[in-house]
């Protein structure tokens, strides 16, 4: 049971990776599909990870990501 | 589950954020959304736009504005606000609107102490013009009008905002920050917060400085611009609160 | 309030703007305006407004657009190369439709010229005044009197356009002394009502009360033609004298046009059939007053200025036509036309009596 879950908006994403890299859980990458504006949007793709620490929130420009907590 | 963070209503879920792919202007954006309705200012809140890529803001932000002509930003702040002082006033301008064709506003807006806030992003660049030299851009640093690297015999040194506005005596919160990593986006956001109490508390002229980037214009991903922030754009501009009074 | 007091030209147009509900002044410091600050300094603290010195004429107007944003009654003065310097701000005033009243006590030019009186600014004022083609009802009063009384319409208009509003003076109209009549003072009650009355103003309401004009930049400059266009058939204001049966005519605004009036007096004394036109309002341009002169009497039009080349003769040429001819009487740079040389250039156009 994961301690954290992370809820992405793919749509106002735009790829700049800036959460990928600052995840400590190594828990979101980006994805091959491209949403609506043609970026490779960023996914939890190991969401079993996450321990909800917001620093992928909080380093998102565009206050894409909503984070929970346990 | 319990809610850590979301978007701040204050960011439209419809209009779009035209800034550019890991520009920190949508950084430091976000963080006034933040504080703005964390402290319940949203009611009150006209802010004053300037010219440049700040225009990106003027339709996601959903927050009363209006714009006024390149570098007037300090006139008009302080003239908005003394006319209407129930509102909550800040002005958001890049480093060319603010530090070049409005260094004469901005000085004398500081010196009179008039009770708004700053919001100055130093990117070291033009950006919407297509990168142009800046009065912040770095020695050595290409631009469109320094192909060969800024220098020092030709351009002068970069300006440093925040410690020329330090040895006046009216401004009361000084201070320079930076998005760049999330230690700093949490002291940057403290520094917001500390600076629009001021003007709350009625003490006058608050500045916050933004290091921000430019990955079109510095020809960087925005994951190398957050490494150029580090390794050298810090070194010039180091990071701090000048003033707290 | 019929009283009549004597007051100097600068300090009037203060007074009247104060009493027109004016609560927000901006301004530099030119010859030969300064007594317009200073007197607001003085006054704006005792009526609960904002005066405030701005660091240059550029930061002043632009203090201004934002005092008119905030839906103040808002008023800059300064003196032709200051105007020159606020044009930016005044220029976005139009883009914004900001309702500001902004006056110019003109004096000599180009560039710094001289601290005397002139009017070489006609066309800035009339026609460009900033960039973008727009313009603004200009005011040209000749009197001390009229200079108080069109300050306080100054803020009517601006507010009825939701437009800046332009006081085309000169430095005599400023610093001489007349005895005036000054207009009611309006009340803080009135003031109030007519701040709350501006529904656009950004107050707070997230993003509803943005400053943006709607529709394309095409769209809105269309509309603002068509106001243009509107004024012309509302806004018009002139004085005739003397023109039924006159065979020259004496035309031209402001001081000079006061001095022209004098010589239209003397000359008629003397048999000359002469008459004269004054603009209220430089614009919109009083071409009526032109269409309906009788042609087959005038023998010519004689423009008074302060300006070389002539600039308001551009315009009277323009309405005439070549109907008649069209000669002008001009000083610029400080000096000042005399009755005398105005007398000469009409009787030689008048010809034989």
């Amino acid at each position: 049971m994961a301690k954290g879950k992370v809820e992405i908006n793919i749509e106002t994403c735009k790829s700049c990776l800036f959460c990928v890299e600052t995840c400590p859980k190594k828990v979101l990458n980006y994805t091959e599909a491209v949403n609506k504006k043609g970026y490779q949007y960023v996914i939890p793709v190991n969401p079993d990870d996450c321990i909800g620490c917001a620093m992928c929130a909080t380093i998102c420009p565009e206050a894409a990501i909503t984070v929970y907590r346990a | 589950m319990e809610l850590v963070y979301k978007k701040p209503e204050i960011i439209s879920d419809t209009q779009p954020n035209n800034f550019c792919p890991g520009c920190m202007h949508s950084s430091t954006w976000k963080i006034i959304s933040e504080v703005v309705e964390e402290m319940g200012l949203a009611d009150k809140t006209v802010w004053v736009a300037g010219v440049g890529c700040v225009a990106n803001a003027h339709r996601y932000i959903q927050l009363d504005r209006f714009g006024i002509g390149h570098g007037r930003g300090c006139a008009g702040a302080s003239a908005f606000k003394r006319c209407n002082p129930e509102t909550f006033v800040f002005t958001y301008q890049g480093d060319g609107d603010l530090a070049a064709i409005g260094l004469a506003e901005t000085m004398s807006a500081a010196n009179r102490g008039d009770n708004f806030t700053v919001i100055f992003v130093n990117n070291g660049t033009y950006g919407m013009t297509g990168g142009q030299m800046a009065p912040t851009t770095l020695i050595g640093q290409k631009t469109t009008t320094t192909p060969y690297g800024r220098t020092a015999e030709e351009h002068g040194y970069p300006m440093h905002m925040c410690e020329i506005l330090n040895v006046l005596e009216a401004p009361s919160y000084i201070a320079r920050v930076t998005t760049a990593d999330v230690p700093n986006a949490k002291k940057a956001k403290q520094a917001v917060r500390d600076a629009f109490q001021h003007q709350l508390d009625g003490k006058g002229f608050s500045f916050v400085e933004f290091i921000s980037n430019c990955p079109t214009n510095w020809g960087m991903t925005p994951l190398e611009s957050l490494d150029h922030i580090h390794n050298t754009v810090l070194k010039e501009f180091p990071l701090g609160v000048f003033r707290n009074r | 309030m019929s009283e009549k007091i004597f007051m100097k030209g600068c300090e009037a147009v203060a007074e009247a703007a104060i009493r027109a509900g004016c609560r927000f002044y901006a301004g530099y410091p030119i010859t030969p305006q300064n007594e317009v600050p200073e007197y607001l300094s003085r006054m704006m603290p005792k009526v609960g407004g904002v005066f405030l010195q701005g660091e240059s004429e550029v930061a002043s107007a632009n203090m201004l657009y934002a005092g008119g944003v905030s839906g103040t009654r808002s008023m800059t003065t300064s003196s032709s190369c200051g105007i020159s310097l606020m044009s930016e701000a005044i220029s976005w005033m139009a883009l914004q439709h900001v309702p500001t009243v902004i006056g110019n006590f003109a004096r000599g030019g180009p560039g710094i010229g001289s601290i005397q009186p002139s009017q070489q600014d006609y066309v800035q004022a009339t026609k460009a005044s900033g960039n973008g083609g727009f313009q603004m009802i200009v005011l040209a009063p000749a009197t001390v009197q009229e200079a108080v009384d069109m300050t306080y319409e100054a803020f009517d208009l601006a507010d009825k356009y939701s437009f800046p509003t332009y006081i085309l003076l000169d430095g005599f109209i400023g610093t001489m002394m007349e005895p005036v009549v000054l207009p009611p003072a309006k009340t803080d009650e009135e003031i109030a009502a007519i701040k709350a009355s501006k529904k656009w103003v950004p107050n707070g309401s997230r993003g509803k009360n943005s400053l943006d004009q709607k529709g394309t930049l095409d769209y809105r400059n269309e509309k603002e033609a068509e106001m243009y266009e509107e004024w012309k058939k509302t806004e018009v204001k002139y004085e005739t004298y003397l023109t039924e049966d006159a065979e020259v005519i004496l035309t031209g605004y402001g001081i000079s046009a006061r001095i022209a009036k004098s010589v239209v007096n003397d000359m008629r004394k003397e048999g000359y059939k002469v008459g004269f036109i004054r603009p209220l309002r430089v614009n919109p341009f009083p071409e009526q007053a032109f269409e309906d002169l009788d042609y087959s009497k005038v023998r010519g039009i004689l423009c008074t200025e302060l300006s070389k080349p002539a600039l308001y003769a551009v315009d009277v040429k323009n309405v005439v036509r070549g109907r008649c001819p069209v000669e002008t009487a001009l000083r610029s740079g400080g000096e000042i036309i005399t009755a005398d040389e105005i007398y000469e250039a009409a009787v030689k156009l008048y010809g034989a009596k």
